[in-house]
């Protein structure tokens, strides 16, 4: 094979990284937190079982609907959370009026509401940890110097460095779907994967809900489509940090910078839906499993295919951005 | 013959000022061509126009008749080069860094990175991550890089920063074995004369972004008026009557009895003989050999070096 071509400058790139042994940090974090949660989970099924003596879900669903109901009528709430509440109620009662378990036991449940939970901030967040510095941390040591005084145009290097964040993308998504697996099974057993899981819930900030395209999936099938968002998120995520990367000499500041944007985007969902152009923010459009989930997203007027395509400018436009820079920027 | 390397009025301007001005000389293969300078006088800068790590504002290089600019992958295949420091991988091993660039340039196998590997002499401690090495065998291990693709033209910037005597004897020896045997052309910068004047062929002389004289060493220790010093017991009044006449073209007083002056020495008889007339005692006459030092020191304005 004739050299220089793309897959040996991805195969450079992958062994920088796999000598710094990031993606290795990244697993144990990963081990430490799902170990964490799964005897949280533990926990929660035992507590269960001393007070209901059953572990029937239709009486822990039912007891789960008195509670909401019980909160509702309190007047102390806020609006928005009285809102996000009534949905969870009306979606809750229609998980038990057809008679499907929301939370069917089992490892892929697990890996469902990992996924789901973790999407905004520990996905991406782990993504930045491992690829913040692909570009500065080559301007920090120098060694940037002498990659682009090979003979390799400098568009190609800087696409072999995104093919290498893609590819890491895809295995931060296989390595936490796998961690989730096999550890919380010990506890809550490895089947599920067929189990019916309900979507296709239209919810509004504006307050209408609708169960008119509700229909059941596998549960495989609902995962591939979270964890498929979920890589969706995340590439965007890296993408935008490999433009910071370019862009900021300093490591640390390109990290200072991901999280103001990450940690924004999930103040900025909460916080409410009075400013409406907040919208069109990429880091308000993160939230992609709860158009799965059938919550209510943050703001009006959102969909899935809206936020895919905000997504996707701001990718597009990251791209831009750090290519034209790192072609044209001079290099001390 | 056809020269390796060809700048022509190469100009760098950052904001207002004039980093690189007007710069034009030409390398030749089997030539060690040195790049003397002091810090801030543009080398680096230079070489990194070169090696395409920044634009020029205006000129053209070529290298092996590849213009830099348009034609940045067929130059870049001729040029191996170190620029300032041996810039490599630290957490990779010597020979994964050879391996990574390897990747980035045509026609490199194993093989060859062994040969190289043998040839810059770092066989025992090329499995070792680079972090562990000593300075000397980074240097050792960025040349081993700029040979792996075989370039016509070898760039090493500041190359004995950092080694110990003994390195730079290595070094001197590694690369005059190089250009005699492959008969590639090598650029070498430095701030430090003597190192110059033993390594290189031909000297380029750099000041405020300017190349202020160029040629083998020998031409340009020759250009130089020889130097004569005069011992004398009134240094003031001699200064006086040598700076006034036409042969003496630098006379500076040097302490209360020594008059060193730049001149035609064939004029020493009649000079001494003006000074005899004046009533100033002559002790001694002494011609003096001039090195490039004083070239330098007259071309860069005693701008500071090394």
């Amino acid at each position: 094979m004739r050299n220089p071509n793309m897959i040996g400058l991805v195969q450079n790139e992958v062994m920088k990284i796999a000598s710094k042994k990031r993606f290795a940090v990244v697993a144990i974090i990963l081990v430490v937190l799902v170990s964490m949660f799964t005897y949280a989970q533990y926990r929660d099924i035992q507590e269960q079982i001393k007070k209901q003596g059953t572990l029937d879900w239709r009486v822990e669903l039912q007891q789960d609907i008195v509670d909401t109901q019980n909160r509702l009528a309190s007047s102390s709430i806020q609006d928005e959370f009285r809102q996000f509440l009534e949905f969870d109620l009306k979606q809750n009662q229609y998980y038990l009026d057809n008679d499907i378990n929301p939370n069917y036991p089992g490892a892929p449940t697990f890996i469902r509401i990992f996924f789901s939970q973790g999407l905004t901030l520990i996905l991406p967040l782990f993504i930045i940890v491992i690829m913040a510095d692909i570009v500065s941390g080559e301007q920090n040591d120098g060694t940037i110097k002498t990659l682009l005084s090979r003979p390799v145009r400098r568009w190609k290097i800087l696409m072999a460095k995104w093919l290498t964040t893609l590819l890491y993308t895809s295995m931060l998504m296989a390595l936490t779907a796998a961690v989730c697996y096999a550890i919380s099974g010990i506890v809550l057993g490895y089947d599920g994967w067929t189990a019916p899981i309900l979507t296709g819930f239209q919810a509004s900030p504006s307050g209408t809900f609708s169960t008119e395209f509700v229909h059941t999936i596998p549960m495989w099938e609902y995962l591939l489509m979270a964890v498929g968002l979920a890589w969706i998120v995340t590439a965007v995520v890296a993408t935008i940090a490999l433009m910071v990367s370019v862009l900021v000499k300093n490591t640390a500041t390109g990290i200072g910078i991901m999280m103001a944007v990450l940690i924004s985007g999930t103040l900025l969902t909460t916080l409410g839906s009075s400013w409406t152009s907040s919208k069109y923010l990429v880091n308000v459009n993160f939230g992609l499993i709860n158009y799965l989930d059938g919550q209510a997203p943050p703001i009006e007027g959102m969909t899935l295919p809206f936020s895919l395509a905000v997504l996707l400018c701001w990718t597009v436009g990251a791209l831009i951005v750090a290519f034209w820079n790192f072609t044209q920027k001079d290099m001390y | 013959m056809k020269p390796t390397v060809k700048l022509e009025s190469v100009t760098k301007v950052i904001g207002k000022k004039t980093i690189i001005d007007n710069i034009s000389f030409e390398i030749f293969p089997g030539e060690v061509f040195g790049f003397l300078g002091p810090n801030g006088a543009g080398k680096t800068t230079t070489i990194r126009m070169l090696v395409g790590l920044i634009k020029p504002t205006s000129g053209k290089i070529t290298v092996c008749d590849f213009d830099v600019r348009k034609q940045f992958v067929q130059a870049m295949q001729r040029i191996g080069s170190i620029v300032e420091n041996p810039e490599l991988y630290k957490y990779l091993t010597g020979r994964e860094n050879l391996q990574v660039f390897s990747r980035m340039l045509p026609d490199v196998d194993e093989a060859r990175i062994q040969e190289v590997i043998d040839l810059v002499d770092l066989t025992a401690r090329v499995d070792d991550q680079v972090r562990t090495y000593s300075l000397g065998m980074r240097q050792r291990l960025g040349i081993a890089q700029a040979l792996l693709g075989r370039p016509d033209v070898l760039i090493l910037d500041e190359p004995t920063n950092g080694l110990d005597p003994m390195g730079i004897r290595d070094l001197r020896q590694f690369i005059r074995k190089l250009v005699d045997e492959t008969g590639l052309s090598v650029l070498v910068s430095s701030h430090i004369l003597a190192e110059i004047e033993m390594l290189a062929d031909r000297v380029a002389i750099m000041s405020y972004g300017k190349i202020v004289q160029v040629g083998t060493v020998k031409e340009l220790v020759e250009s130089l008026a020889p130097g004569v010093d005069w011992r004398v017991d009134d240094a003031f009044k001699a200064n006086e009557i040598l700076s006034a006449s036409p042969d003496v073209q630098v006379s500076e007083i040097v302490d209360a009895n020594t008059v060193h002056t730049l001149m035609d020495a064939s004029k020493t008889p009649s000079l001494n003989k003006q000074l005899f007339e004046a009533g100033v005692e002559v002790w001694t006459i002494e011609r003096k050999v001039q090195t490039l030092e004083d070239l330098f020191i007259t071309l860069t304005g005693g701008d500071h070096i090394a």
